[in-house]
């Protein structure tokens, strides 16, 4: 039994699934898509209902594999399933029935450059189909967004923790870059699988688990009568409150004296680390903000930084989409622009730099709406 | 020889009068009533109570299950 | 023999299950879906196992089984019902568990899950309930249409030229490996509803024995949606509907039936 922390080189999929397992996670249901298969294929290799009795299922399609999870959240087992971009508007309805029906549920997105078939190299082009909801209807996922292959080991359980916290879907919101690559990751021991009995006494008000000794439960997203189904919204969208309130999760690097500010998450923020860097070196006094959980955002530091600095660059491996939330943050205080290689392109830290230069410092105005044209034509 | 009654009451406001009870009464006890219930459906009921053998048939394929069976040997 | 005196509780020999909750269905008059949920809560009573059972209901005219069900469901999108039972089953083995679909459901939208759940084996129970119409949405065409039968979406009737023949799921299921036992039932008369009754008693003793999948045909009327009388639509099903769905036993202990 790994019952210690241990050390290891892995890629980040594989150390994500390695931490599901560590996790207590009672079942996943996957299927194959670049460039996340690792996750699958590694559990499979495991064979983790040896170590811990958890499921592992290859499902038909990516929407068997969201219903199935479905299923299992509906009687308060820990499920999960991961994909990528394709496979995850795939799976947009079975995530809308998860959040009405107020079920806790992990989803990992390895990012690959969209749309359409699109590429399978990495790409944060998914970041409105995560933050904005995706699927129908009014309700929003928790989004975390790793920055590294610790990160996809821990966040596992950050994920189950929360999702639990507030009977909810979230979304693991890494890509192919932190996907394939392998790093030291630090992983923890072994969480024991809760028992079934323990189950039914912590869950067993809402599960279905079977009606023993109490009345029936129901697991349904459906209220015909409106009324119902508007306070079913609301329900929803006081835990999105709280979320803001006690779960909002960012890191801000060398801002305390920082004159410019980039933003940026997952893959983008370790490469905008090395542009902070070479800015500074040349003199440039700019900082990083990088959030963590990109649903809730950090709105009020960004508010806060921009009275601090002069303009702020957005850096997503994308055409321009956490831009916009920026912008929403910072109410027209200060210059912001985007930055982003997309298609699978990395940017590399020298353009990144070279935008917050050009965009910014030289040409940096604050836009209104009817002046800004594409940011990246 | 020990003969049996039968007979059934029907939950006149459950019944939707679909009269699918109707053709599976081996003895034609059933009718529908020309008094409706809240709904507006014309209910069944039993036309003929002496036929009823409490055989259950009516029972068992009423969708809404409106009907309950009673029966009860008789020395004759 | 005074009616008043035969009608005593001691003498009561016929109820609706305690498994069926005090909710008007919301069906229309005469529909099988009705028939279809009371046997099936009368044989989850008999065998005593409603406190180890979990539903999954569809979407459809049957998307509200839950509020006529008395047990433990849960409501699955369209189409998954399939998939959402082989997780519950995964991993709460002991369960009795069961979906309980629509034509549209099973065989349209869901036919992956339903062919893959089946050609896993999983040890569930599948109710499906085939009148040849999607109900809930007003009568269109579904998969199992006849030829020549009108649906909103099929005013001229089904034409086979350019909306292919009605889909005969249940023998096309009956041959996966995983599947134990596939029977085709109906219930408007007390025979059929007697024999389908035992058709779902032998289902889940399958479940128990752990045998995998055990898929129940019931083809139902419509009659909302074939625009008739409930008991002309029983009528037409027997004339219309048989013939093309024949009733009877398909597979049994893994073997099918010549």
């Amino acid at each position: 039994m790994r019952s210690m922390t241990e050390l290891k080189l892995m890629k980040g999929n594989e150390a994500l699934a390695e931490a599901a397992i560590r996790a207590g996670v009672d079942g996943y249901f996957g299927y194959p898509i670049t460039p996340q298969t690792e996750i699958i294929e590694y559990l499979m290799t495991e064979r983790p209902e040896k170590r811990t009795g958890m499921v592992v299922l290859q499902a038909e399609s990516e929407i068997a594999a969201i219903n199935m999870v479905y299923g299992a959240a509906s009687t308060g087992k820990k499920a999960m399933t991961s994909s990528s971009s394709p496979g995850i508007s795939l799976k947009l309805e079975g995530i809308s029935y998860l959040a009405g029906a107020e079920l806790p549920a992990v989803i990992v997105n390895v990012v690959r450059g969209g749309p359409g078939l699109g590429t399978i190299q990495p790409s944060q082009a998914d970041y409105f189909q995560s933050v904005k909801g995706g699927g129908h209807g009014d309700y929003k996922l928790y989004v975390l967004a790793p920055a590294s292959v610790q990160e996809m080991s821990d966040f596992v359980e950050d994920a189950f923790d929360i999702a639990f916290k507030y009977r909810a879907p979230v979304l693991i919101l890494s890509d192919g870059l932190i996907g394939q690559m392998m790093e030291k990751v630090i992983l923890k021991p072994q969480k024991q699988r809760m028992t079934n009995e323990e189950l039914i006494e912590k869950y067993g008000d809402w599960a279905v688990t079977g009606r023993k000794g109490r009345e029936r439960n129901i697991i349904t997203s459906l209220d015909l009568k409106s009324e119902k189904m508007e306070a079913r919204v609301h329900r929803l969208m006081k835990k999105y409150e709280q979320m803001e309130k006690e779960d909002l999760r960012f890191e801000k690097i060398n801002c305390d004296d920082a004159e410019y500010l980039i933003v940026a998450y997952g893959s983008s923020a370790r490469i905008s680390q090395k542009a902070v860097q070479l800015g500074r070196a040349k003199g440039i006094k700019v900082g990083l903000l990088r959030p963590i959980t990109l649903f809730p955002y950090p709105k009020q530091a960004l508010f806060e930084l921009a009275d601090q600095v002069k303009g702020i660059l957005s850096v997503e491996l994308n055409a321009g989409q956490m831009v916009e939330d920026v912008r929403l943050s910072v109410e027209h205080k200060v210059p912001v622009e985007h930055f982003g290689r997309t298609g699978g392109i990395i940017h590399t830290p020298e353009e990144i730099l070279e935008a917050l230069e050009q965009k910014i410092i030289k040409n940096g105005s604050i836009k209104h709406h009817k002046s800004r044209e594409s940011s990246i034509l | 020889m020990a003969k049996v009654k039968g007979a059934i009451v029907v939950d006149t406001q459950t019944c939707k009068g679909c009269e699918v009870c109707i053709p599976v009464c081996p003895e034609d006890v059933i009718g529908m009533s020309n008094d409706i219930n809240r709904k507006g459906y014309h209910y069944a009921y039993m036309k003929n109570p002496e036929a009823c053998t409490g055989c259950t048939n009516c029972g068992i394929v009423c969708p809404d299950r409106a009907i309950s069976v009673y029966r009860v040997k008789v020395s004759v | 023999m005074e009616v008043s005196n035969i009608i005593k509780a001691e003498n009561q020999v016929f109820c609706k299950s305690k498994l069926m909750t005090d909710t008007a269905l919301s069906y229309c008059p005469g529909c099988g879906h009705g028939t279809a949920h009371n046997l099936t809560m009368e044989v989850i009573d008999e065998m005593g196992i409603s406190e180890e059972t979990i539903g999954v209901a569809p979407v459809g005219c049957s998307v509200l089984a839950y509020d006529f069900m008395n047990i433990d469901m849960t409501q699955a999108a369209h189409g998954r019902a399939p998939a959402v039972a082989t997780a519950i089953s995964r991993l709460w083995p002991e369960k009795y568990v069961f979906t309980y679909q629509g034509d549209g459901d099973l065989a349209a939208i869901g036919t992956a899950e339903t062919i893959h759940a089946c050609n896993r084996g999983e040890n569930i129970v599948i109710i499906f309930v085939n009148n040849g119409i999607y109900g809930m949405t007003g009568g269109q065409m579904a998969p199992t249409t006849l030829e020549g039968m009108k649906s909103s979406t099929s005013p001229y009737g089904r034409d086979i030229e350019t909306m292919g023949s009605p889909l005969k799921i249940t023998e096309l299921i009956a041959n996966l490996p995983g599947v134990y036992y596939v029977t085709r039932h109906a219930v408007h008369t007390h025979k059929h509803a007697r024999k389908a009754k035992k058709a779902i008693q032998k289902a889940f003793e399958n479940t128990r024995l752990k045998k995998g999948i055990s898929f129940i045909e019931i083809v139902s009327n419509c009659n909302s949606g074939w625009k008739m009388t409930p008991l002309e639509s029983n009528i037409w099903m027997e004339e219309n509907m048989f013939p093309y769905f024949p009733l009877g036993d398909i597979k049994v202990g893994g073997i099918l039936k010549k």
